[in-house]
């Protein structure tokens, strides 16, 4: 087993910077309550200042005028977190929480697929800089220690327990992430992990309890670590909160492509593709506005999907300045790639019927499909349903040895023109006595002087006052 | 360019040669079989769009291509009318064996009835597409000649006979008019002369 850590030691920070625009302003993570709002992460900018994390508000508004400040959500660093698990999900099926800033993943099984470790490394570390966080990473065959080296020492790989221990040494007891009792050991001239090791561990027990000794262990791999496994969640959602109010849909295109490239690589961790998903702007009053997109077929291509929803932007107008926006996913559809059938070149995907006739449906209006459907009502106009494609209503009408148009007038009108001659008929039609609207007819077939082939019908008995009522198209 | 691409273009009727090469069969014959011997590949032109010009409606046109319409929607391939003039009057249809189930219809006012086409052509889903359409540009045929080749589906524009003054991107051009079809324009082969054309009623 070999475990990386990601170790995300600015992780608050560039999950709000990552969503805007590069700023050069000095900008500062404050939380804490009112009264005594402190400083909770800074920029550069702010860092070459003077600012430091922790410090009062006030002293640095003092320091630094145009200081920009945002309140601390820790939801938000969960979310992000999650975000950066289901991205490392990609990689690994084993990926383990360590909150707030942490996560390991087990690597070793993926380096068949990967790549020795430095290419996999570096895969990642592209992959989190292309996220847009600060990162750190070491790989140990536990997770525990390769947290504590990623900590200690940006880089350093261990790949065996032999390697561990060597690597272990050098790092400063006070970096090791040991518990509390065990902030005395400076103090007793025990700085660095190799002398802690080297130390009679029964001895130790008795001196410092037993939390120490489980961490030591823990920190050679003799004992599980208690970390929380990432399962990935069945829907995806990104919430963006706006510094200012945004009245154009422009202001929104760079927080939408980081969203929507946070949903694709989501989509692609799982394996999945994303075909519809919303679009959610809350405004100062309710309701919120809500705009729904779809794609003709399951996409996880961050451009493919920032195209579309640019597109379906660019439509739309917005009536309130927007606070805040989010974007969500319900439905992840498995991804198929296209083409299939290598034979045949129209592949006959039930989504792509799907999406096709949802497209025709959002632009045209629900009645504008329908299926076609026989119904064996002898009456000409109640014998085809336009329906809806429901299944069962297909009913095979009795085949009537009467020839029939292949369109029908939704309206019989009068025959503008005597035919010149008539081609079949009379067929008498007497039926519908049982539900009130009766029909007593005689049809024939004409044909109409410049050649067309119509379907007629007169008053039984007569052959004239002819009514128009199909076309033998 | 290699032999394989030269081969396509005269399999496509892109070069003309003077004198008719044999090509491969069509797999959508139309059923009439008058009309499939002056096509030259014995069918109707694949993934590409084909105009069928009226004099008047009520003539036989539908009953062109219902063969055609049958063998797909038989095969389980669904077709889709766009703007129909009338209702289909189901009955009829099934009596030349179009499978109901298989066919959509898509009521549009005709602003959109080349939006809708396109759409249909280009999603791959249908195999065969029919469009009514009174007065279409050469740039809105272009688009539906180029969607029916993307999704590889038969395109069929039904049109009023006057358009046939103007020049079209279509691979085929059928006039219709009672009692018989003019191959007006047809990718690979002269036009030949007239063809009688009397479906039956049933």
């Amino acid at each position: 087993m070999l475990w990386a850590c990601v170790l995300l030691p600015s992780l608050a920070l560039d999950g709000v910077l990552r969503g805007q625009p590069p700023l050069m302003q000095p900008f500062a993570l404050v939380h804490g309550s009112a009264q005594r709002r402190t400083l909770m992460a800074v920029n550069a900018a702010a860092r070459a200042r003077g600012l430091r994390p922790g410090q009062r508000l006030a002293e640095a508004q003092a320091l630094c005028g145009e200081l920009l400040t945002q309140p601390f959500d820790s939801r938000q660093r969960e979310r992000d977190l999650e975000l950066i698990a289901a991205w490392a999900y990609r990689y690994s099926a084993d990926v383990l929480l360590d909150p707030p800033h942490a996560l390991a993943l087990e690597v070793g099984r993926s380096l068949r697929l990967f790549g020795p470790w430095p290419r996999l490394a570096a895969e990642l570390r592209a992959g989190l800089a292309a996220l847009g966080f600060h990162h750190r990473l070491a790989a140990a065959p536990n997770p525990c220690a390769a947290r504590v080296l990623a900590r200690a020492r940006d880089g350093a790989t261990a790949a065996d327990d032999r390697q561990l221990r060597q690597l272990l040494r050098d790092v400063p007891v006070a970096r090791a992430g040991l518990p509390r009792e065990a902030a005395a050991l400076p103090g007793m001239g025990i700085r660095f992990m190799g002398q802690l090791l080297d130390l009679p561990r029964a001895a130790l027990e008795r001196r410092f309890g037993p939390l120490l000794s489980r961490r030591i262990d823990a920190l050679l791999g003799a004992r599980p670590t208690g970390l929380r496994r990432y399962e990935p969640p069945e829907h995806f959602e990104a919430r963006f909160e706006l510094a200012t109010e945004i009245h154009g849909v422009q202001a929104l295109l760079f927080p939408l492509r980081r969203m929507l490239a946070d949903l694709a690589t989501f989509a692609a961790a799982r394996g999945c593709g994303v075909q519809r998903f919303t679009l959610r702007f809350t405004h100062a009053q309710p309701p919120a506005t809500e705009l729904a997109v779809g794609l003709l077929s399951p996409e996880h291509r961050a451009a493919a999907l920032f195209e579309v929803a640019r597109l379906r932007l660019e439509n739309f107008s917005l009536d309130q300045p927007v606070l805040e926006f989010a974007v969500r996913a319900d439905a992840l559809r498995p991804y198929t790639p296209p083409g299939t059938d290598l034979w045949d070149a129209r592949s006959a995907n039930p989504l792509q019927w799907e999406e096709l006739v949802n497209r025709l449906r959002a632009r045209l209006g629900e009645g504008a499909v329908h299926g076609l459907a026989a119904d064996p009502d002898p009456r000409p106009e109640r014998a085809s349903l336009p329906d809806t494609a429901d299944a069962d209503t297909a009913v095979a009408a009795p085949a009537s040895p009467a020839p029939r148009p292949t369109w029908l007038l939704p309206q019989p009108v009068p025959l503008s023109r005597p035919p010149a001659r008539i081609l079949a008929g009379p067929e008498r039609l007497e039926t519908g006595w049982w539900d009130g609207g009766d029909v007593r007819r005689d049809y024939y077939v004409v044909e109409l002087p410049d050649g067309q082939r119509a379907w007629v019908y007169a008053p039984p008995g007569r052959r004239d006052g002819f009514m128009l009522h199909g076309w033998f198209a | 360019m290699n032999a394989v691409t030269l081969d396509a273009l005269m399999r496509d009727r892109r070069v003309w040669r003077g004198r008719p090469a044999e090509l491969p069969p069509s797999p959508a014959p139309s059923g009439w079989p008058r009309l499939d011997v002056a096509l030259p590949a014995h069918g109707w032109p694949e993934a590409a769009l084909s105009e069928i010009l009226l004099s008047t409606e009520g003539i036989g046109e539908l009953r062109l291509v219902l063969p055609l319409l049958a063998r797909l929607t038989q095969e389980g391939q669904r077709i889709v009318l766009v703007a129909p003039p009338h209702r289909a009057h189901a009955p009829a249809w099934q009596a030349v064996g179009v499978a109901l189930e298989r066919v959509t219809v898509v009521v549009t006012p005709s602003a959109q009835v080349a939006w809708a086409m396109e759409q249909c052509l280009r999603s791959g889903a249908c195999a065969a597409v029919l469009g009514w359409l009174e007065r279409a540009d050469d740039r809105t045929l272009r688009r539906l000649q180029i969607a029916a080749g993307a999704g590889s589906a038969i395109a069929f524009l039904f049109r009023p006979r006057g358009a046939l003054a103007n020049a079209s991107p279509a691979a085929l051009r059928v006039e219709v008019t009672p009692g018989q079809l003019q191959i007006r324009k047809c990718r690979g082969r002269v036009p030949s002369a007239a063809i009688p054309f009397a479906p039956p009623l049933t």
